[in-house]
């Protein structure tokens, strides 16, 4: 049944009028997922000129008159931040965010209003989510994904579609595929990802596609170990990759959080605490589909 | 973005935060007449660069001699020390062997130390929040206190809705063995140092040392900051502490072409959509035995006038024999890479062999665009295909 999004899943689109809102709403509609209208301030009460959907004010006018129970966010960096808590204060169950560049005290108090809040958030700076043949939500080619049995989790957005290639090409497939983002501040990190994909019946093995810089790899590799392998427990076969063995200290590659600081967040470390966690680590960015295929012959 | 200490401190010192006496001098002249702007008889002189270590460090031209900040006690050895260090070329631990010009020196007041400690404060991305870590180990390098005495770094993380309050600093001050009127300098130096950071959008501040003198007060002995650049936007005056100079001369000319580059030291030049891509890119590169010459994302838009740009970028690193060009279009078409492909090649008259793996978005319609071009681009089928292909150019060459 996959996780966080599917056919029930109603989208709604901040940024709505703008270009990015506009061509990937019309690309998620085209791919099948159900897109109900969505917010540009000041144009409310009109229809979309493209979509033929309605165009709200505000977000909570939105979720009243569309019963949206997704959010997906197009919104400058400026105003991005703002347009995510209105999303909370709105109380929509799964928000998305794309905006790459929100600046980081911005996410500092978006993360402290997601406590205690009944909505989860996903990203920023990311692809998004797609359960395949089912929702698209982001800026990710449909094309290349099919429905089947890998969850993918990963900070980085086009090595995600890497990953996903390469398990359609291994005739696996995807159940879920969720782009965390590459911000040091996010939504979503590894571990709140891979819980679903635990308790989630489709998905039979994980991708999971980390960088360097923190030490939420690291973090998750432990609950994997914990909570994944062993008797009693899911045993869910884990491939994973790390980006960015080659990248020098204290130079940030393109991600915000992608910046070695010093010791235990370097890729070779990451990648030692996955293969003791029991995850089966890719050398390669080109083997992860053939990983997989390996660690599920056992 | 980051800036010279000098400009750290007179930002701060517009906060509330307790600094020392000075001023900036680009020559020796100037460097005497700040010093008799200040009280004496001793005098700092310090060289402004974007890297640590400044003290240990030693000039190129004198490497037996003095480092790269100097304590004086009378005017004329502040012009010495003003001559020995402008502009010389300073190496210290940070800057790698080919060490930094120095343009400017600071010349501060002296100042009666008599403990030095560490403060730092920025965004833990474990908590999500702004944090103030502080240590009894000032002057040390704060990554290998971290590695070998991590009990003697004390962390507060403060809450964004409530902000900082007193029992924040109270419990760094008692941790750091402050007393009596050292627990309030030091409270009031740490709320307008916060106060600082969430003005200006800061990226890292650093007080290394932090010191409290003689008369029990907390003053900054020294002062790094950064910028997070995707807040500059609201912070446009901040653009004129930006120093170019600083900058690897290709790396500032991606910057004002919007393009995501770092400069490393292989053989292959790379232009590669997303960051995530672009690192494993580089390390498949490794992978198959050579090295890569840059990191470049370039970005979900791209267009050919943004190809050209990153290509020129590329190829003006005399070490680069051979491009790789990985695209998984998302965002970006391939369509609109090809074409920018084809019009880079032709205006730069590209020599160097070009590997170019499509993928994604209009993935057809870009491979054919690239086939009828007629140039010489080798094309590849996936990752490992062209990391290999790549690789034979170089190593062909």
């Amino acid at each position: 049944m996959a996780v966080l999004v599917d056919t029930n899943t109603r989208v709604m689109t901040q940024g709505f009028t703008g270009a990015q809102g506009t061509f990937h709403a019309s690309q998620g509609i085209a791919y099948g997922s159900t897109y109900v209208g969505g917010t540009t301030p000041g144009k409310g009460g009109t229809m979309h000129p493209e979509l033929n959907l309605p165009v709200f004010d505000t977000v909570a006018e939105c979720v009243a008159k569309t019963q949206a129970n997704a959010s997906v966010i197009y919104v400058p960096a400026p105003f991005a931040a703002d347009a995510i808590l209105e999303a909370i204060d709105a109380e929509l169950p799964l928000i998305i965010c794309i905006t790459e560049g929100i600046p980081v005290l911005d996410m500092v108090k978006v993360k402290r209003a997601l406590s205690g809040s009944k909505s989860i958030l996903v990203g920023p700076n990311c692809p998004g989510v797609i359960t395949p043949e089912a929702c698209k939500i982001g800026i990710m080619p449909g094309h290349i994904h099919k429905r089947g049995s890998v969850g993918v989790v990963s900070r980085s957005g086009t090595l995600t579609y890497e990953a996903v290639a390469q398990t359609t090409a291994a005739g696996l497939g995807q159940s879920t595929c969720v782009g965390i983002g590459g911000d040091p501040v996010k939504g979503m990190d590894f571990i709140d990802v891979l819980e679903l994909f635990l308790k989630d019946d489709e998905t039979k093995s994980i991708v999971m596609i980390g960088e360097i810089g923190g030490q939420s790899e690291i973090l998750a590799a432990e609950y994997l170990k914990a909570e994944n392998f062993g008797p009693g427990k899911p045993n869910k076969p884990v491939v994973g990759f790390i980006a960015g063995a080659t990248a020098p200290p204290g130079r940030r590659m393109g991600h915000a959080g992608a910046v070695i600081s010093g010791g235990k967040d370097t890729a070779a470390a990451k990648m030692e605490a996955m293969a003791a966690a029991g995850i089966h680590v890719a050398d390669s960015p080109a083997a992860l589909g053939s990983t997989m295929v390996k660690a599920l012959k056992g | 973005m980051n800036i010279h200490e000098y400009q750290a401190k007179e930002l701060l010192r517009r906060y509330g935060v307790a600094v020392l006496d000075g001023h900036v001098a680009w020559t020796a002249d100037e460097a005497v007449a700040a010093a008799k702007q200040l009280p004496g008889p001793v005098y700092v002189v310090k060289s402004q660069i974007h890297a640590g270590g400044r003290g240990a460090g030693r000039f190129k031209e004198d490497p037996n001699g003095k480092g790269g900040v100097r304590v004086v006690k009378s005017i004329e050895d502040v012009k010495a020390a003003a001559e020995a260090m402008i502009g010389k070329t300073l190496v210290t631990k940070q800057t790698g062997e080919h060490g930094k010009v120095v343009s400017r020196v600071y010349v501060e007041d002296g100042c009666d130390i008599k403990r030095e400690l560490y403060l730092g404060l920025l965004v833990d991305r474990a908590t999500s929040r702004l944090t103030i870590m502080a240590s009894t180990e000032g002057g040390m390098e704060i990554e290998e206190v971290a590695e070998h005495h991590p009990e003697k770094i004390l962390k507060v993380a403060v809450d964004p809705a409530s902000g900082i309050s007193g029992f924040h600093c109270r419990k760094l001050a008692f941790g750091l063995g402050l007393q009596g009127k050292q627990v309030a300098s030091f409270t009031k130096f740490v709320t307008a140092l916060y106060g600082a950071f969430n003005e200006l959008d800061c990226g890292i501040v650093e007080i290394n040392p932090l010191v409290v003198t003689g008369a029990g007060e907390i003053v900054a002995l020294d002062a790094k900051v950064s910028f997070d650049d995707s807040a500059l936007f609201r912070h446009k005056d901040l653009e004129e502490l930006r120093d170019d100079s600083e900058m690897d001369p290709k790396e500032l000319d991606a910057v004002k072409n919007d393009l995501n580059y770092v400069a490393l030291d292989g053989e292959i030049g790379c232009m590669v959509n997303g960051a995530g891509l672009a690192m494993a890119t580089m390390d498949i590169i490794k992978l198959y035995g050579s090295s890569p010459a840059n990191f470049l994302d370039v970005g979900g838009t791209a267009n050919a006038a943004r190809v050209t740009e990153a290509f020129r970028i590329i190829t003006s690193d005399a070490n680069v024999k051979a491009i790789l060009v990985n695209i998984f279009g998302g965002i970006a078409k391939c369509d609109m890479i090809a074409e920018g492909i084809v019009a880079a090649t032709k205006t730069l008259h590209l020599k160097v062999p070009l590997v170019v793996r499509l993928e994604g978005t209009n993935v057809d319609l870009g491979k054919k665009i690239l086939a009828e071009s007629g140039l010489a681009i080798i094309p590849a089928d996936n990752l490992a295909d062209a990391a290999q292909k790549v690789v034979a150019a170089v190593k062909g060459a």
